[in-house]
């Protein structure tokens, strides 16, 4: 308990951009929404279009939207500049907006249509026109009801925003996805309190100004108002103050799962003794990284050579790992100008594996003898892997055909193993836990899966800044697969667990700095 | 046809269609100022929409109307409206206003609102005590919520009352109360009155002139006291029977 509490006086940053980020979100929703939602109560046809575009929206997942930002906002560069952000707090803000429309303006063109009629006919037997009909007479019945929606759009926000973290947003889902990678159950847990709790008290504000609307009751009204716009003044407040430097922050991006957050925390460890201020983009989707570089999203952050080389190079075969090496490193320059300062020392290659007794029974010990006993096996893998081109290699190579297919995430893929839920699993040769829970990688012997080196990425910004530069030369080449098995494993077991800060900090005086 | 210089209100061969349907069918009728007018009919003879032509809530295919010799549609709806007093059966009291809220929305709109003495003179005029003014309208009886309706309707000193169905929902004591009411308060301000009404008791003990329509056509046009001897034609007498009727059978019970 005391663990979790340490954790969460330490969110403070991570939930003033939390505020921000939902605070803003449901401020570009009501602007949108409210003129959309008098538009439609005033022409039914509109009224079904946004409605159902509104409900459309809400039916795809948020995590998924928070995606498809990316390639919008890259596309979008074309008509903005370059200078348009395609990650961070723009993708965030807009996809949550748009998840944010769906409550308000539904509760707005209901309230429209639950209005007595006769108080509509007194309005212009009066002589209203048609703005003081909207403002003395709809804008006041209709308030208690769209701040009704507002609070529920609200609540959705909050929680919705943590999945922001995998577009590089800072958020309250940064300690819940990078507990869940690490399984540090502490961190996931204070990362839900947090973000339940400010949704609470935002369901708790708001509810106070929609009684306050609807008992016509001022001080409600305001007092509510004023409370919730003081907390996200002190959010706005505490993240400028923050935010002054900037310019001379180096941002370092991680994927998201433990070798990443080590790699990350050891590689600002030695930026920060040189003197730079260090930023984490953590949890960010496997597919945008690269990108994030290119565009200087993010400044530095770790790729392996196997995954360029098939996901963003669109190549096949297996030249050598050499070779393969030499060409991404010509590619990078060339096409996006991003620096590939070299490679760390260690693979992190796919490789199937399995648990060596259920590997002895079946006599299994390379890829070639599972294809006859695959069709009454499972297969367990992350969410990437049955659709990344590694997969097509190895399974067309060796004809493989298994019997079920399943996903987890890291984490639960190798307790799945363990379980006895999956027979083969997706690993990675780098993970500490093939030594710990005494895995048998499967020889591949017609190398069907490419190498995986990790590789240091410097964006094109920064790819000639020598005291950059200077700093992590050292890192090239010192990093062998047994040191960074023990780094991850130091994060990902149940007992006795290190942050990947500590686990960084081993590291590092391991490979002799 | 010449305009009378007396008429408060003159409509010129008004016709609406709803679809197939026509609610008013080339009317012509010319009221003089003063003057207290019933519109009686059935159901759908169209009385409500002709009602509604004057103040511009509906807009007739064709014909014109002059209201004090000047075309309703030469300015703007809002202004014309609020300028004609209008009372309808569901009352339209803004529920999120005060009595006296409602009663000053006219004036409020115009740009010149009026003050507590005024809202204090309006509920005297509809039998409403002055502490009236602070409630809310749910806090108001049926009966007292139309008083506030009329109270509205007179605020903002209008020459012409039109009055739909204006006492349809009320209860029979506070119906017969606020009718003769509103009969007097039309005399004492001057007032030109239309009131659209299915009720011919209503119209023949308030008005002095009684339209009966049917099919969107003006089918009779007579004072009370000709009607009740007789004249209108066949569907007037048809509506003026049953009062009629209803009298007979209770002076027979009281022999």
């Amino acid at each position: 308990m005391t663990g979790i509490l340490a954790i969460l006086l330490g969110l403070g940053d991570k939930l003033a951009a939390h505020v921000l980020l939902a605070a803003g979100a449901i401020a570009l929703g009501i602007v949108v929404a409210l003129p959309l939602a008098v538009w439609a109560s005033r022409s039914p046809p509109v009224a079904r279009i946004v409605l159902g575009f509104a409900s459309l929206v809400q039916t795809i997942p948020a995590l998924a939207l928070l995606a498809l930002f990316f390639p919008i906002l890259l596309s979008l560069r074309a008509v903005f500049g370059q200078e348009l952000p395609t990650l961070g707090f723009l993708p965030a803000l807009l996809a949550l907006a748009l998840y944010a429309l769906l409550p308000i303006l539904r509760n707005a063109v209901t309230a429209r249509e639950h209005m007595a009629p006769g108080v509509l006919e007194a309005a212009d037997g009066v002589g209203m026109t048609a703005w003081q009909k909207l403002r003395l007479v709809e804008a006041p019945l209709a308030a208690p009801y769209v701040m009704a929606g507002i609070r529920t759009a609200s609540v959705w926000t909050i929680g919705a925003a943590t999945l922001s973290t995998t577009v590089g947003q800072p958020s309250l889902g940064d300690p819940i996805f990078a507990g869940l990678q690490t399984q540090n159950w502490a961190l996931v847990l204070a990362g839900c309190i947090a973000s339940a709790a400010l949704a609470l008290v935002a369901d708790l504000l708001l509810g106070a100004i929609e009684r306050g609307f609807a008992a016509r009751r001022k001080t409600l009204v305001w007092g509510g108002a004023a409370l919730a716009l003081l907390g996200v003044a002190a959010a706005g407040w505490s993240q400028a103050d923050f935010g002054e430097n900037d310019d001379d922050t180096v941002v370092i991006g991680a994927k998201s799962f433990s070798e990443q957050y080590i790699l990350a925390r050891l590689i600002g460890q030695r930026l920060r003794d040189v003197g730079y201020d260090v930023a984490y983009r953590e949890g960010l989707g496997s597919a945008v990284v690269h990108d994030a570089v290119a565009t200087g999203a993010i400044d530095i952050a770790i790729d392996y050579t196997g995954t360029l080389w098939t996901n963003e190079m669109n190549r096949d075969g297996n030249p050598g790992r050499d070779v393969v090496y030499r060409t991404i490193k010509e590619w990078a320059e060339e096409t996006n100008g991003i620096r590939v300062l070299g490679r760390l020392g260690f693979e992190n290659a796919y490789a199937l594996a399995m648990r060596e007794d259920r590997a002895r029974d079946l006599g299994v010990r390379s890829i070639a003898d599972l294809v006859r006993v695959a069709p009454g096996l499972t297969i367990g893998a992350d969410p990437e892997f049955f659709r990344r081109p590694e997969w097509f290699a190895v399974r067309d190579t060796y004809g493989l055909r298994f019997g079920r297919q399943r996903t987890f995430t890291p984490t639960f893929m190798y307790n799945a193993l363990q379980s006895g839920e999956a027979d083969v699993i997706s690993a990675y040769t780098s993970d500490g836990r093939i030594a710990a829970d005494r895995l048998v990688v499967l020889d591949d012997p017609q190398n069907a899966f490419p190498a995986y080196d990790a590789l240091v990425l410097i964006a094109p910004d920064r790819a000639d800044e020598e005291r950059l530069l200077r700093a992590l030369r050292p890192l090239i080449g010192a990093i062998d697969v047994e040191a960074m098995r023990k780094a991850n494993l130091s994060v990902d077991r149940a007992e006795n667990k290190l942050s990947p800060a500590e686990a960084a900090d081993r590291l590092a005086g391991e490979i002799g700095f | 046809m010449p305009i009378p210089s007396e008429s408060e209100l003159h409509l010129a061969n008004l016709t609406k269609s709803f679809g197939a349907v026509r609610a008013i069918d080339g009317i012509d009728l010319a009221v003089p100022r003063g003057s207290f007018v019933a519109l009686v009919g059935a159901s759908g003879s169209g009385k409500s929409t002709l009602l509604k032509t004057i103040n511009r809530l509906v807009a007739p295919d064709d014909g014109a109307i002059l209201f004090r010799g000047t075309d309703v549609r030469s300015g703007p709806a809002p202004a014309l409206r609020r300028r004609i007093g209008y009372v309808f059966q569901s009352i339209g009291l803004f529920p999120h206003m005060s009595v006296a809220e409602n009663i000053g929305i006219g004036p409020r709109l115009a740009g010149q609102p009026i003050g507590t003495g005024r809202i204090a003179e309006l509920l005297e005029l509809v039998e409403l005590e002055g502490g009236h003014a602070a409630r809310m309208p749910h806090e108001l009886s049926g009966g007292q919520r139309q008083r506030v309706g009329v109270a509205r309707a007179l605020a903002s000193d209008p020459q012409l009352l039109l009055m739909d169905e204006p006492f349809g929902a009320l209860d029979p004591v506070t119906r017969d109360a606020l009718g003769r009411r509103v009969r007097e308060l039309h005399g004492r301000l001057g007032l030109t009155t239309l009131m659209v009404t299915h009720d011919m008791t209503e119209a023949l003990l308030l008005a002095e002139r009684v339209l009966v329509m049917a099919r969107g056509r003006i089918v009779a046009d007579e004072s009370p006291r000709a009607l009740l001897a007789g004249a209108g034609g066949e569907e007037a007498q048809a509506l003026v029977a049953v009062p009629r009727d209803q009298a007979d059978a209770i002076a027979e019970l009281e022999k």
